[in-house]
């Protein structure tokens, strides 16, 4: 049996006491300052002005209340298509040798590396009006840039790699042999992936699913591009937060502010929680593992 | 069903994993691949299973040509060296999986489930899951799975290597049971001999991608085809020398070897086993070695001895009986003569 990990042998030399003790206060500090205070300060703004003024302004105007509903109907969109790309590239590269399958796992971080707002440039200059699909586009009153399927499309791709980084590791960790073992027992496929495969990838990609919804939410950069920010049509969350706060109305902007950073604190704790989960079944794929062979 | 492997040939990028290998399968025999690593026994397990496809040549159930043939079609029982239970479902989900995804109707699946756990002797583990079990328990519930859907062959990858050893000793006696009670034609692969004698019908030696030697145990203990088989069965003296006039000269020992009356020397390996060796107090007329006890091992069943040969350079390994033991009185440092009773003579260039 291996021996406990947590239990970490006494180290020959420590820091000294006072050195600790200043680290960890200036970490403390440092997160007081960053994250902490502003997010306790949206919450205090927010709300200045009691319960009763805090509510009118998130039901009170129109425009606000329909940039919740669509971000509320972009994000799921995106993280279904992200899902799906996600298991699948993951299955790809965690189950295949392949020519070109180092680039595929270098280009599934692309998003992450390019700035959103070229993301969004680059998606107005293939489907804007001037745009290289821009005539076609026109021609078969398709509208794609300034409009629904544009901010989906921006949305889907500056979260493209989220599911898809957390599945790689889990089903490389968690190896072949059970599916290999499915298939010798005579299952196909869709029966292969939904009676094997998903139930032990599940809770990675739940954490993957949440993860991605909240950037996918928060997404500002690319979507701002292509949205051509038509208030009470294509205005999402962020870019209302931000069109409230140019217009001076700083109740309005917090009270929205404070939904999104609401949001945010639920996605932190499931995530936290997944996280701990994740970690724990890792751990145990991991000890299955180095155990097989004893007993 | 039997089991009929054409000159198949397999490589994996500039290695060839199996080369021109033919095999047959007699239905109904329990067949051992026997062989170091990678000398291409799981390769060829897996090729007959379905898992890889040959390059080139065919594998046939019986008269059905499966060459091509996903495994999903070709209704195998495998079995793997780590087992693959599915670690998120129950004991009795595990070996209804086969079932299941056959569509079988549920009161049937049960009635299996649990005639199989009986089989294996796990009834009342149903509900446990894989991790709850101990290495021989999970490979039996690995077994049951396989048998689950009545397969035409079952095939086993070093089924007994992940366990300790008197587990294995166990499940490899309890595995032969099995074979007896069920008769479905087996082919199990090991690198442990002492196994494959044990269990199966018919060895199948393998080395580098090709067959060495196909035979039952005795045929195969008895009779060594060259003297990679000879090597391989282990518990073996190796000399080096040469045969000339129906004689074999190895170093200071000369012993009659009338199968090579050439006048042509030739160089040649000898195999003594140790138990082909004899430790005698005095030179009694028939040929021997001087040699100095370096090592006493009292194990069971026999004494074994080491014994090092000054004028040879060689050590040798010299199983000697308890009674014999306590006749001799050996101890460590006493210079006794090494007699062989019995030898293996390969010539090099001639009998390969």
């Amino acid at each position: 049996m291996a021996e406990n990990p947590a239990q970490a042998p006494p180290r020959a030399h420590d820091d000294p006491p006072a050195v600790k003790a200043a680290l960890i206060l200036a970490a403390v500090a440092v997160m007081a300052f960053f994250v902490v205070v502003p997010l306790v300060n949206v919450f205090v703004q927010a709300l200045a002005g009691g319960v009763g003024v805090y509510w009118r302004n998130l039901s009170g105007d129109a425009d606000t209340l329909h940039s919740i509903k669509l971000t509320l109907i972009v994000a799921p969109i995106a993280v279904g298509l992200n899902v799906t790309f996600g298991i699948a590239a993951a299955w790809a590269i965690a189950r295949f040798r392949f020519p070109g399958r180092t680039l595929l796992t270098a280009l599934i971080d692309l998003p992450f590396t390019v700035s959103p707002v070229v993301v969004g440039l680059f998606l107005l200059l293939l489907f804007g009006l001037q745009g290289t699909f821009g005539p076609w586009l026109r021609a078969h009153d398709l509208k794609i840039v300034f409009a629904l399927p544009g901010l989906i499309l921006a949305t889907a791709f500056v979260t493209f790699p989220v599911v898809a980084r957390e599945l790689i590791p889990l089903m490389e960790a968690i190896g072949a042999e059970e599916e290999v073992a499915a298939v010798s027992l005579g299952a196909r496929g869709w029966q292969l992936f939904r009676l094997i495969t998903l139930p032990n990838i599940k809770w990675g990609l739940l954490y993957g699913v949440i993860l991605c919804n909240a950037r996918a939410m928060g997404e500002f950069g690319a979507v701002y591009v292509v949205s051509g920010h038509i208030a009470g049509k294509t205005d999402t969350m962020p870019l209302r937060v931000e069109k409230l706060f140019q217009e001076y109305n700083l109740p309005g902007a917090f009270a929205l502010s404070s939904v999104l950073a609401m949001l945010a604190l639920v996605t932190l704790f499931v995530k936290t929680a997944l996280e701990w989960k994740t970690r724990r079944d890792l751990a145990e794929a991991a000890r299955l593992r180095t155990q097989r062979g004893e007993a | 069903m039997s089991i009929t492997v054409e000159r198949v040939t397999k490589s994996f990028g500039t290695f060839v994993a199996l080369g021109e290998v033919s095999l047959e399968v007699p239905s109904g025999a329990l067949l051992a691949l026997l062989g170091p690593s990678g000398s291409g026994k799981t390769t060829l397990l897996r090729i007959i299973a379905g898992l890889e496809v040959a390059d080139a040549g065919a594998v046939r159930y019986h008269d059905e040509d499966v060459t091509h043939a996903p495994v999903t079609e070709r209704n195998v029982g495998f079995v793997f060296q780590h087992y693959a239970l599915f670690r998120h479902l129950t004991v009795f989900e595990n070996v209804a999986f086969g079932l299941r995804v056959r569509g079988v109707p549920r009161p049937r699946v049960r009635e299996r489930v649990r005639e199989l756990l009986r089989l294996v002797q796990l009834e009342g583990y149903e509900r446990s899951v894989p991790a709850q079990l101990s290495g021989g328990q999970r490979q039996r519930v690995a077994l049951a799975r396989a048998l689950a859907a009545e397969p035409k062959v079952l095939l086993l990858d070093e089924p007994f290597g992940a366990l300790d050893a008197r587990v294995r000793q166990e499940l490899r006696q309890w595995l032969r049971r099995l074979h007896d009670e069920l008769h479905v034609t087996s082919v199990f692969v090991t690198h442990d001999q002492e196994e494959a004698f044990e269990v199966a019908d018919r060895v199948v030696i393998m080395n580098h991608g090709r067959i060495e030697q196909t035979g039952s145990p005795e045929e195969i203990f008895e009779h060594p085809a060259n003297p990679f088989v000879m090597d391989f069965l282990g518990n073996v003296n190796v000399f080096h020398g040469s045969v000339q006039n129906g004689r074999a000269r190895l170093g200071s020992l000369e012993i009659a070897y009338p199968d090579y009356p050439h006048d042509e020397s030739r160089a040649a390996t000898a195999f003594i086993r140790s138990h082909e060796l004899e430790i005698v107090r005095a030179r009694n007329g028939r040929p021997s070695l001087e040699a100095k006890v370096t090592h006493i091992n009292p194990a069971r069943p026999v004494v074994k001895v080491r014994v090092y040969s000054e004028a040879f350079g060689v050590v040798l390994t010299v199983d000697v009986s308890w009674e014999r033991y306590a006749e001799l009185r050996l101890t460590v440092g006493d210079t006794v003569y090494v007699a062989p009773r019995q030898l293996r003579v390969f010539v090099q260039d001639y009998a390969i």
